[in-house]
């Protein structure tokens, strides 16, 4: 454990080291697009960017507190309940966030329906506590919290954004492709509306990025 | 190592500080989640009488439109002393029949037309359903109605919140030439243009839309006093 060794200097807060942390979710090390976690409701709320994005805040607030508060308590938490310790831990975070969505955006949380409450299962979570959190310290852990999120996020709302654009024409529920084109014969493809086409769009993501970065392809 | 009696002390403190927290979040929030619970079922009864809101202005149009309401039993009896929108369907349908007690809501249209809205309650496939339906004053026609469910399939069941399935209701009605009841069927595959008491069902929403046909069927069928009673007039 890295608190064991002697700390000789203090870190500074946005060290090359924990940027790295925050940014790596971004590009090499993707939740859903290298870690292939959390893609159940990649799938189901990505119709449209708003809930996306609700979604996308809600998942990164999780991660980031239940990740700080795991690694705070690290050290005293028994080995054998580790795992109960964790999850009675995001699963009070999952439902207070479910509770501020229904009083302060009722009409998105309904939307978002069951998946708020399923963020207790994503794995995502899980993986970033018992990989990240049970073995740094509060602020880097905090950090890979926000990373994780963010990174989760992302491809949440690009997912979205093209189900939104080419599914109903719009982009945060307004009309984007204009009246005109409409006239001439455009027609919004229904199956982006359908959570295969989810699929397909995280799948078209993946590709991107494995021609792009060639290290991420499997042997 | 740790030991078994701190691993108890640490479980319980634990689970004692998690539920004190959870608590008083759940008190804190719980205004402002009635207040949303109540302002989406005055954007419901709205939209069941084809007015749109947004949650907004929601509470100004509903004062706008809805100009009474009242209570009534299974004969058609007005019932006094019950605030019409506190009644929740949930709870009378577990009292006996004549016991059970059913909002009516009175809107004034731009059109100058009544509008009589009835709630409605009953299951689909996964969960329960629920909507609004608003009649002329024949108590006949259908002026439109408004369904809403807890979590039917997204695509399919779930398709009765849609406006293009809720619109099908528009004109239809629920008794045919004779005066007999009819209720609106969902039919599979399809209804026939000229069919006055059916709507199309939804495909791969089979069940979802018998559970909605029973819905109009049990609720209107309670609702046959107050219906019969000021057919009219």
């Amino acid at each position: 454990m890295s608190d064991n060794q002697p700390i000789k200097k203090r870190e500074p807060l946005f060290s090359a080291q924990n940027l790295k942390l925050l940014k790596g979710p971004f590009s090499q090390n993707n939740p859903i697009t290298v870690q292939v976690l959390g893609i159940c409701s990649a799938l189901a709320v990505t119709v449209q960017m708003k809930p996306a994005i609700v979604m996308a805040l809600s998942v990164m607030i999780v991660t980031a507190f239940s990740n700080l508060i795991i690694s705070v308590m690290r050290n005293g938490i028994p080995p054998s309940i580790r795992i109960i310790v964790q999850l009675v831990v995001i699963a009070a975070l999952v439902i207070i966030v479910d509770q501020l969505l229904k009083a302060f955006v009722y009409d998105v949380s309904k939307k978002l329906s069951v998946f708020v409450g399923l963020i207790i299962t994503n794995c995502i979570l899980m993986g970033r506590l018992e990989a990240f959190a049970m073995a740094n310290k509060p602020w880097q852990s905090f950090l890979d919290g926000i990373g994780n999120g963010l990174g989760y996020g992302l491809i949440l709302v690009v997912v979205s954004f093209f189900r939104e654009l080419l599914g109903y024409g719009k982009l945060m529920g307004f009309r984007v492709i204009p009246e005109s084109f409409y006239q001439a014969g455009y027609v919004n493809n229904g199956m982006m509306i359908l959570p295969p086409m989810a699929l397909i769009t995280v799948g078209t993501i993946i590709w991107i990025q494995r021609s792009k970065n060639r290290d991420l392809i499997e042997k | 190592m740790f030991s078994n009696r701190y691993i108890f002390i640490y479980s319980s403190i634990m689970v004692v500080i998690v539920a004190i927290a959870l608590a008083l979040a759940a008190i804190q929030l719980k205004p402002f989640q009635e207040n949303n619970k109540r302002v989406e079922k005055m954007q419901n009864i709205l939209s069941s009488v084809n007015i749109e809101t947004t949650v907004k202005n929601a509470e100004e149009l509903y004062k706008k439109y809805i100009t009474a309401t009242y209570v009534v039993n299974i004969k058609g009896e007005k019932i006094d002393k019950i605030n019409a929108f506190d009644i929740d369907l949930y709870y009378e349908f577990k009292k006996k029949a004549e016991d059970r007690h059913f909002p009516v809501y009175i809107a004034k249209l731009e059109s100058g037309d009544t509008a009589f809205v009835l709630a409605l309650r009953g299951k689909g496939l996964w969960g329960p359903i629920w909507g609004y339906m608003s009649f002329k004053t024949d108590m006949n026609t259908i002026i439109g109605a408004m369904f809403d469910h807890k979590g039917e399939t997204p695509g399919l069941g779930a398709e009765i919140d849609t406006k293009i399935f809720q619109n099908q209701f528009q004109n239809k009605t629920i008794y045919n030439e004779n005066g007999k009841f009819t209720s609106i069927q969902t039919v599979k595959g399809g209804a026939k243009k000229d069919d006055m008491h059916g709507v199309d069902g939804i495909s791969g929403g089979t069940i979802t839309s018998k559970g909605l046909e029973k819905m109009l069927f049990d609720c209107l069928t309670d609702y046959q006093g107050f219906l019969t009673k000021n057919k009219n007039n």
